[in-house]
């Protein structure tokens, strides 16, 4: 597989050993090829095969924005002006944007190509991948496991190379988990970094747009295009963006890794730990301090993320009613029956299902016990984190309890399903960020993923860390 | 606390959905068991915990009430399933 790494793509464009239209070429070839995998559920071919001339010519002149050279695949829960926006959803299933995102906006000014919009669970609820409406997206390394989700076909399109990156989000591990099966980076922002604006609402306290890639420059690359405060999102912080560009190289000799005693358990599948511990002696080596740190909350995190996702997941898809956009029930005589079944005909099971928590959670008597409950348990888990950032810079834990599990295994199981987010809810419920970074993989020859934990706003000490890892060899 | 058949109607009202007698012994059983996990709260001392329902502490983000271009009509009305006279259009409101 040539390297088309993003940086390695303009110098070689400008140095015209390569053409941008080659490049688009070979990943279209590998989309069509790989049908079976059903990462994504629109491709722009044309439009992307002419946006190559266009760029190849300004990276020829010299004027090109910073993501020149990339062809980014995107979560079909993002807007485009005049593109889908299904989120693999009946209810939207002919939707078309009336505007852009702010990230769709961002990547185009930084001169990225869009090659298409990815599968993913329905409204980005779900873990295997298995909730889309459309059709289940598969694991590259073995087709009859799943990729994770809820951000399936992003981290399918990058690990079978049908594009350079792509952009997933991430509400509970959404970007993470689906990283960790396919064996690729992918990040989770610090909550706020990246603008809303144009991503389809789950829970509004939680979601989070990031970046899947094949390697941490890209990475970076990525992420300084599409992070910054943004008017048109309020929730979006008005901090600085550092350099992570340029500065994810850096050395991380001196830093101190923390590793969470709690989160080794026995039903921690024992290859994962292993790859943790072949990294704290990596890191050890390379002159990082690790400490044993205590996350006390770990027990309790599954129960406090699924009540508030699925009570803000209620409010926000109320708005799907058949009235201004997407599917309406036919033939309903009176407005509360086309109410009832719009939705009833427009969503899928899970999608139901965490209507109906999130409403009783939220309903009058059981506010107090489940909802307000969850908010509190909130506050102790993020002055968890707080209390363990006092002795480490940044974490490292698993990102999964488990690689990549089978299709059809846990469909039917909604509990067990769940339970896949140990490792990743709580960082969604305290804001902060996370990596997850490929580690080997497991004697099935399933890519094993770690996960990297930073303090609020620090994307760049998770970056500096993957960097050093991904060019530390194995002994 | 158990959730029964009838919680779950009710709560299926609420939310504008409904479910054949099959699902509905499903639901509740599914919701009854997630339902029983998340009690797992109920160990955790959290008299004296302030909520958090919010971790970036913004409060109200203010901006100058200025006329910016939005929408056309048209375009706002682009994706609806029935559109009358520049308006959306739904089914009658008030029955029999």
């Amino acid at each position: 597989m040539e390297n088309f790494s993003i940086r390695s793509v303009q110098k070689k464009i400008k140095n015209g050993e390569l053409h941008l239209k080659s490049i688009v070429g070979e990943f279209i070839g590998r989309i069509e090829q790989r049908d079976d995998l059903n990462a994504f559920l629109a491709v722009y071919k044309n439009a992307a095969l002419a946006k190559a001339e266009e760029i190849n010519n300004k990276i020829r002149s010299g004027n090109a924005g910073s993501l020149a050279g990339a062809v980014i695949a995107v979560k079909d829960n993002m807007a485009f002006k005049g593109g889908q926006l299904s989120c693999a959803s009946k209810i939207l299933e002919n939707f078309v944007s009336p505007y852009d995102s702010t990230v769709a906006k961002k990547l185009t000014a930084a001169d990225a190509i869009i090659i298409g919009k990815t599968n993913m669970d329905e409204f980005a609820m779900g873990s295997s991948g298995e909730n889309s409406s459309v059709k289940p997206a598969k694991n590259p390394h073995n087709t009859s496991h799943v990729p994770g989700g809820s951000s399936s076909g992003s981290a399918v399109a990058v690990a079978a190379n049908m594009c350079t990156a792509a952009l997933g989000s991430d509400t509970g591990g959404s970007i993470r988990q689906p990283a960790a099966f396919c064996g690729i980076y992918g990040m989770k922002p610090t909550y706020g970094r990246i603008s809303r604006y144009g991503l389809v609402a789950f829970a509004s306290s939680l979601d989070q747009i990031g970046p899947l890639a094949n390697s941490i420059d890209d990475l970076a690359v990525i992420l300084q295009a599409i992070s910054g405060n943004d008017v048109h999102d309020s929730t979006s912080a008005p901090e600085p963006v550092p350099e992570f560009s340029s500065r994810f190289s850096e050395s991380i000799e001196g830093k101190t890794v923390g590793i969470p005693r709690q989160y080794m358990t026995e039903a921690l599948q024992p290859e994962i730990a292993d790859a943790i511990n072949s990294t704290k002696a990596k890191l050890i080596a390379g002159g990082v301090k690790v400490v044993d740190v205590e996350l006390k909350m770990l027990d309790y995190c599954i129960a406090a993320y699924y009540i508030i996702c699925t009570a803000e997941a209620s409010s926000n898809l109320s708005r799907y009613d058949g009235v201004r956009y997407g599917f309406r029930a036919e033939n309903a005589k009176e407005l509360d029956e086309m109410y009832t079944q719009t939705r009833v005909q427009g969503f899928g099971k899970e999608v139901k299902r965490r209507i109906m928590l999130g409403t009783y959670v939220l309903s009058a008597g059981y506010y107090d016990a489940y909802y307000r409950r969850a908010l509190k348990a909130r506050t102790l888990i993020r002055q968890d984190f707080e209390n363990a950032f006092k002795q480490c810079d940044l974490m490292l834990s698993p990102t999964t309890p488990t690689t990549a599990f089978k299709l059809g295994e846990n469909i039917n199981d909604p509990l067990t399903m769940y339970l896949q987010d140990i490792y990743t809810v709580s960082l969604n419920l305290a804001g902060l960020p996370g990596l997850s970074i490929p580690a080997g993989r497991d004697s099935a020859a399933l890519p094993i993923g770690l996960q990297l934990i930073g303090k609020p706003f620090d994307e760049l000490s998770l970056l500096q860390t993957g960097y050093f890892l991904e060019n530390t060899p194995d002994n | 606390m158990t959730i029964s058949i009838e919680d779950v109607k009710r709560t299926a009202k609420l939310a504008r959905l409904e479910f054949s007698d099959d699902e509905l012994k499903n639901m509740t059983k599914e919701m009854g068991t997630i339902l029983g996990y998340v009690e797992k709260l109920n160990e955790l001392d959290l008299n004296d915990v302030p909520e958090t329902a919010h971790v970036l502490q913004l409060s109200n983000v203010f901006r100058e009430d200025e006329v910016k271009p939005g929408l056309s009509n048209e375009e706002a009305l682009a994706n609806a399933p029935r559109v009358k006279k520049g308006h959306f259009s739904v089914p009658k409101v008030i029955g029999e």
